[in-house]
């Protein structure tokens, strides 16, 4: 599904700031694995997203997506079979437009945005039961602009677009990392749903370790743009949260920093 | 009397650049330096045709067009070649300047004194009377201003809103966002060009200087249309726009009859720009 080969990525490359984030990485995604990975500040896990949706440049290597290399084509070609909620909120809605237009914009993702009317009338009534399945009473505010809505509803509509119109992949950064528990934890089993109902092949980085050993079928450990665990499902079951805090830990203090 | 019409012909001309403005500014949060030179840009192209003898009507599409193109020059620059939104307005600027003394012959002012303009064939001018000015200008700002409020409800509105929201939403919707800003750009720009079309027939000269402090006016028009009328849902941002406009150029007026001289007049709207601005800045809770 999608396969990283080779890759290096070396930031400030020629000044003394210099960092080698990969070096000849390998990693591949099976179709319809939903993945956590998890991972320390600085590991990987978000660069290897960017990398994968074209946000960052890589120096050498190749991202092949369903047997087409895609490392050619720009952020928003890849979008096209991608979607995408970040760990900021606001990053996947437009404030200054109403719940209706924003569903509307996504609605027509990979399609022509010509001089036809912005919002389809006919589509409404799919909007609202949409966003009815979130339980958190969006369909009654359709014409609310999205820059008054809380956190956890703007990230609630945000996966909701994302995955509006068929995508082959879900990126997840951190999507819950910024709201509440309860909050986060609405937004994770609606995502979990999501994936289950469309079938999406998932990537999903949390700092959060019980999600991490709780959803998916695969449980991904990064450091320093290593992989240095992977585990499949079976092996993901008879985890827990200690034994992964433990190698957490452990790698910390090689690196020298304390608890 | 004949100040009120001329505060009414000149705030609905200029809310007619104010609308572009409204857009780069606004929409697009991309300040735009272009527009002081698209907009004698427009005038140059309008004089030029109606000295050949063209219908004035058809100036008004030619202005709009040449326009855009003013604005995809800018585009451009600052899409593909990547220099910084300012700047790219600031060399589109300069280089129209010399653009526009080409389209001219070479010549800094023609005057139209004795020429067909819109004005004078308009079907209303011998029933308005002295009012046949500000109708004619009224019509084409209202024409303009239903067209934007239809195009920014239309899809390809709807991208051009969400760019300059939220850039991370076009990239995701597998659109570039590059290609859209230079759409707002040309529209934007297309706008100003008209505005200075109808300026000069209006003022019935072309003036190579005419568009010095055109973004200051725009700027203006639309901080304080969307400050102050902004407020009202009723009101629709482009109405609002167009209200500032016309309030704007009313401040200057009064100050002009309040005894300023006419060579005044920068200072004037610069510094009633300058007035306006720590006014909202001191709404939102003092600058900074």
């Amino acid at each position: 599904m999608i396969k990283l080969s080779n890759i290096n990525k070396i930031y400030n490359s020629g000044t003394i700031n210099e960092t080698c984030l990969f070096t000849d990485f390998n990693f591949e995604v099976k179709k319809d694995d939903f993945i956590s990975i998890i991972g320390s500040n600085g590991s990987g896990k978000t660069s290897m997203l960017n990398i994968i949706c074209g946000s960052i440049p890589i120096d050498s290597g190749d991202i092949v997506i369903n047997g087409n290399s895609i490392s050619k084509l720009k952020d928003f070609q890849r979008s096209r079979t991608i979607g995408r909620v970040y760990q900021n909120p606001a990053m996947g809605t437009c404030s200054s437009m109403t719940i209706l237009e924003n569903m509307s914009l996504a609605d027509n993702k990979g399609r022509l945005f010509g001089l036809t009317r912005g919002t389809n009338k006919k589509r409404i009534d799919h909007y609202k039961e949409l966003l009815s399945q979130l339980g958190l009473g969006l369909e009654d505010k359709l014409g609310v602009k999205v820059g008054l809505l809380s956190g956890g509803q703007r990230q609630a509509l945000a996966l909701l677009m994302s995955v509006m119109t068929p995508v082959d992949i879900l990126i997840l950064d951190e999507h819950t990392a910024a709201l509440d528990p309860k909050t986060a934890e609405i937004i994770m089993e609606l995502t979990d749903k999501v994936v289950r109902e469309k079938q999406l092949t998932t990537i999903m980085v949390t700092h959060n370790l019980r999600y991490a050993l709780e959803y998916g079928n695969r449980l991904v450990m990064m450091h320093e743009g290593n992989v240095i665990m992977d585990l499949n499902a079976e092996e993901k079951k008879n985890a827990d949260v200690d034994d992964i805090l433990k190698i957490f830990n452990r790698i910390s203090l090689e690196k020298g920093n304390s608890l | 009397m004949a100040l009120l019409l001329s505060v009414f012909e000149q705030g609905f001309i200029y809310s007619i650049l104010a609308l572009g403005i409204y857009i780069t500014y606004k929409i697009l949060d991309f300040p735009d330096l272009s527009v002081d030179s698209s907009f004698p840009l427009g005038a140059a192209v309008s004089a030029v045709m109606i000295k050949a003898g063209i219908n004035p009507y058809i100036t008004l599409p030619a202005a709009f067009l040449a326009g855009g193109m003013a604005g995809l020059a800018t585009g451009i620059i600052h899409v593909k070649f990547k220099v910084r939104d300012l700047l790219s307005g600031i060399i589109t600027m300069t280089m129209l300047y010399s653009i526009n003394l080409h389209i001219t012959g070479g010549q800094a002012n023609i005057p139209i004194f004795s020429d067909d303009t819109i004005f004078k064939l308009s079907p209303l001018r011998d029933k308005a009377g002295a009012f046949n000015t500000v109708i004619v200008i009224f019509v084409i700002t209202l024409l303009c201003k239903i067209i934007m409020d239809l195009y920014l409800n239309t899809k390809s509105g709807y991208l051009l809103r969400a760019v300059g929201d939220n850039e991370t939403v076009v990239t995701s919707l597998a659109k570039d966002k590059g290609t859209v800003k230079i759409v707002g750009l040309i529209i934007a720009n297309a706008l100003v060009a008209l505005a200075g079309s109808v300026m000069c027939q209006q003022q019935r000269f072309f003036d190579i200087s005419m568009g010095t402090g055109t973004i200051v006016i725009g700027l203006a028009s639309v901080i304080i249309g969307t400050n102050v009328f902004g407020k009202f849902s009723f009101l629709k941002a482009t109405t609002a726009v167009i209200i500032g406009s016309v309030i704007y150029k009313a401040c200057v007026a009064i100050a002009i009859t309040c005894g300023m001289a006419a060579i005044d007049m920068k200072l004037i709207t610069g510094a009633l720009f300058l007035v306006i601005l720590i006014i909202s800045s001191v709404k939102k809770g003092g600058a900074d």
